[in-house]
């Protein structure tokens, strides 16, 4: 298998945690796995990314641009930003629910519907909502790993969710566990309608 | 051994522990600063580590364990070279006994750097040797090779990662638990040791010849290479090599030379590699460094070899290259027609600006808020420095008119003073910035009899590089707790008349010790005391009652917190982000904004 993800947000969403998860994963397959992120001043507020690559011959840590077959976006625009990176046939995984930009950078009327929209009208896309699907658990803290459960329900992470399970299990600190297992579920139902 | 799914920083770790490496040091800086971090991660036995108070000190503390014939590595950003090149120019000269391993993180970009220096052009300059990984699994065989090379030649030996290499993850086979290496101790040879004019002349000459006996010996090293035979080749290095295969795998007839031992230039692979080329394109970052080797090679051995790079405008002479540039460059150069396999972004709405900013409850921004309240209506001169508080010249806060490097702020505003009388000189540092290079700044202020205000923003951590130790916290690398070194008593020792610590979430007394410090002739301080959000648990957040607020947005206007926003023509709270620190309350003219 070869597979080139990429994961993408605002600083503090938890991209890199989601990366760490998914090559771990790909390593307990016995896939080679590589990952590269954002780090240093640009956390702070900025857009992050973390390229994901497992299989096959990758030498650079990033994805080429028109390389991606999977884009995992924990808020809209930032899907946007990154969608240069999607193959034509690739498929994104979107979280709705935007982050406004800070309060003196423009965009106040930003809420993410047009960005969307657009993803709607020009790619094959998952929309999810991680506010639904954190409802039940009433904190919106473990969204990141929810969204990563859709896009393993759709089945194109190419990874048993077994295994992603487990490195959930081994990579989360004990007192988070739990939730972030049930967020994982609750993600990976809504991705399951929507599998391939 | 097991394999270890690691950051190229802790593939350099690893193979440093792998080599048996006696001590390490170093001073915090993106892309850097987790190589230490993981050396202490791993279990060891005998290794001495240590977060040094700078660059300087590092490479000090590092030389004389060399010196020792123990295995030493020190590590940093590029610019902290910088800081540390004044003992490592001495330090080729005198040479070493032990491995020296000298690692210094280039950031192309720059990601998080005042800079684009190139660490290839300071081992040229230091006439050491300089290994350049192309990825974390060749960092963690380098790192190795270099403290061999380091004993064989006797010479302090460079690693130059680079950003892309050092945040880049994959799974490294190396031991589980590690032991330093026997060392003999030192040997005191006083014409070997003290570097006098007539040694340095004597190991210059030495130096020189050494060299091209170590062209020849990397000329056989296994991280230069080429493949492909065709008269078109590209040279690459670094993580540019890596972009370049990955566009080229699927040309395996272009010829491509990878050089991973940039200095002394392995001049007989050169040769070899270029024979029957005719035209050549160097992809690299920062410098045309390979490229002017090459032309000088050329000139040299009458090579009839075209040479496009930076210096013909072919690669972009800023910033850093990826792979969707290399696809362009080598492409373009090579007049293939590739297709684009991208979906249409012509309709795209433009994502908004995420510019990087101040946590929402970071103390600095009370701080800055407090001096500028302090300070309206008055001429003052804000000198910023090095680290997350660099931020505070950003807009509403607009505090920072300089910034130049680490230390700066203080000496800066004396300048300013010393130009300017009327104004009121004030610098902002941070805690370990105030203990890495500001502490001489406020000795010279004393000395030579300046007007200005010294502010400490002292979080109790060094927050840019991902919360570090320093000597103001307490804690060490090897062991915790130690004596705590206090800012205060610094400051009072150097002669600083008035020194004043205050917490700056309480805006009223902060902004009276401002003023109070603005009336008083001399060098006075202020400790603005208050622990980094990122490190500490939030006990209340903030609310806005929408019955209460007016839509004045001051609150917004006035601080630029990211726990902010306006809804409805009202202020809200991102209650995910806000950390209770209550300084929004305090400006509230309606009082609509309380704890809960």
């Amino acid at each position: 298998m070869k597979k080139d993800i990429l994961i993408c947000g605002v600083g503090g969403q938890g991209t890199v945690l989601a990366s760490k998860i998914i090559a771990a994963s790909a390593m307990d397959e016995g896939y080679t796995a590589h990952s590269a992120e954002t780090i240093g001043m640009a956390q702070r507020g900025g857009p992050v990314t973390s390229h994901v690559r497992i299989g096959g011959s990758a030498y650079s840590p990033l994805i080429p641009i028109g390389g991606a077959d999977l884009l995992i976006a924990f808020e809209p625009s930032e899907a946007v930003r990154n969608l240069k990176y999607i193959k034509k046939d690739g498929f994104v995984v979107v979280n709705r629910v935007p982050v406004k930009p800070t309060s003196l950078g423009g965009g106040a009327d930003y809420d993410g519907k047009a960005e969307i929209e657009f993803l709607k009208s020009v790619c094959d896309c998952l929309v999810v909502d991680s506010d639904e699907m954190c409802a039940p658990f009433g904190s919106s803290k473990f969204f990141n790993v929810a969204v990563l459960g859709a896009a393993s329900g759709t089945g194109r992470l190419g990874i048993k969710a077994e295994t992603i399970q487990n490195s959930i299990i081994k990579i989360v600190p004990d007192r988070f566990k739990e939730k972030n297992l049930a967020a994982f579920d609750a993600g990976k139902k809504i991705g399951e309608k929507n599998a391939d | 051994m097991s394999k270890k799914y690691v950051m190229g920083n802790g593939a350099i770790a690893l193979g440093a522990l792998s080599a048996g490496v006696n001590l390490v040091s170093g001073y915090p800086g993106t892309p850097s600063s987790e190589i230490i971090e993981t050396v202490s991660k791993y279990p060891h036995n005998g290794t001495y580590i240590e977060w040094s108070v700078n660059e300087k000190a590092a490479m000090e503390v590092a030389s004389a364990a060399a010196y020792c014939g123990a295995r030493a590595m020190v590590t940093m950003k590029q610019v902290g070279l910088n800081v540390a090149s004044d003992p490592l120019m001495s330090l080729a000269y005198v040479g070493v006994k032990g491995g020296m391993v000298v690692v210094s993180a280039d950031d192309p970009g720059p990601i998080s750097s005042q800079t684009e220096q190139d660490t290839r052009r300071f081992a040229e300059f230091c006439r050491i040797p300089v290994f350049d990984p192309s990825s974390p699994e060749e960092a963690f065989d380098m790192v190795q090779e270099a403290f061999e090379y380091s004993e064989k030649y006797k010479t302090p030996v460079i690693l130059r990662p680079t950003t892309r290499v050092d945040h880049a993850y994959a799974s490294i086979e190396a031991p589980d638990s590690f032991s330093a290496k026997e060392y003999e101790g030192f040997v005191k040879d006083s014409k070997k040791w003290v570097i006098f004019p007539r040694l340095s002349f004597a190991n210059h000459a030495m130096i020189e010849k050494r060299n091209v006996e170590i062209g020849e010996d990397f000329s056989s090293s296994r991280f230069n290479s080429f493949t492909g035979s065709s008269k078109k080749a590209v040279i690459a290095t670094g993580v540019s090599y890596a972009y370049a295969r990955e566009f080229l795998k699927d040309y395996p007839d272009i010829r491509l030379i990878k050089v991973g031992t940039p200095h002394p230039l392995p001049e007989s692979f050169m040769l070899k590699a270029l024979e029957g080329v005719d035209e050549v394109l160097c992809f690299e970052e920062l410098s045309p460094y390979i490229e002017e080797n090459v032309l000088k090679l050329a000139g040299k051995h009458h090579l009839n070899i075209k040479v496009r790079g930076k210096l013909t405008d072919d690669v972009p002479s800023s910033g850093e290259n990826d792979s969707d540039s290399a696809k362009r460059i080598i492409s373009g150069f090579l007049g293939f027609d590739i297709a684009e396999n991208s979906v249409s972004l012509d309709d795209a709405p433009q994502p908004p600006a995420r510019p990087p900013v101040l946590c929402a409850g970071c103390p600095h921004r009370a701080s800055f808020y407090a001096v500028k309240r302090a300070m309206k209506g008055r001429k003052a001169y804000f000198c910023g420095d090095i680290g997350c508080y660099t931020l505070g010249n950003a807009m509403p806060l607009d505090m920072v008119d300089t910034c130049l490097c680490m230390g700066a702020g203080i000496t800066m505003a004396q300048g300013f003073n010393h130009m300017d009388s009327d104004a009121v000189a004030i610098s902002f540092t941070g805690d370990s910035t105030f203990f890495a290079s500001g502490m001489t700044g406020v000795v010279n202020a004393v000395y030579n009899a300046v007007d200005m205000i010294v502010c400490v923003l002292d979080n109790s951590t060094t927050a840019m590089t991902g919360h570090q130790p320093h000597p103001g916290t307490g804690r060490n690398m090897m062991s915790a707790p130690v004596e705590k070194i206090s800012i205060e008593k610094i400051l009072l020792a150097a002669g600083v008349k008035k020194v004043i610590t205050v917490d700056p979430l309480d805006l009223d007394a902060s902004i009276a010790a401002v003023r109070e410090c603005a009336e008083i002739k001399g060098v006075k301080a202020i400790i603005f005391k208050s622990p980094c959000v990122a490190i500490v648990k939030p006990d209340k957040k903030m609310k806005v009652d929408s019955e209460k607020c007016i839509g004045c947005m001051r609150c917004i206007k006035e601080l630029g917190c990211p726990a902010l926003s306006v809804s409805d023509g009202k202020a809200v709270i991102d209650e995910n982000l806000c950390t209770g620190c209550g300084l929004c309350a305090k400006l509230c003219p309606v009082g609509a904004i309380g704890g809960c």
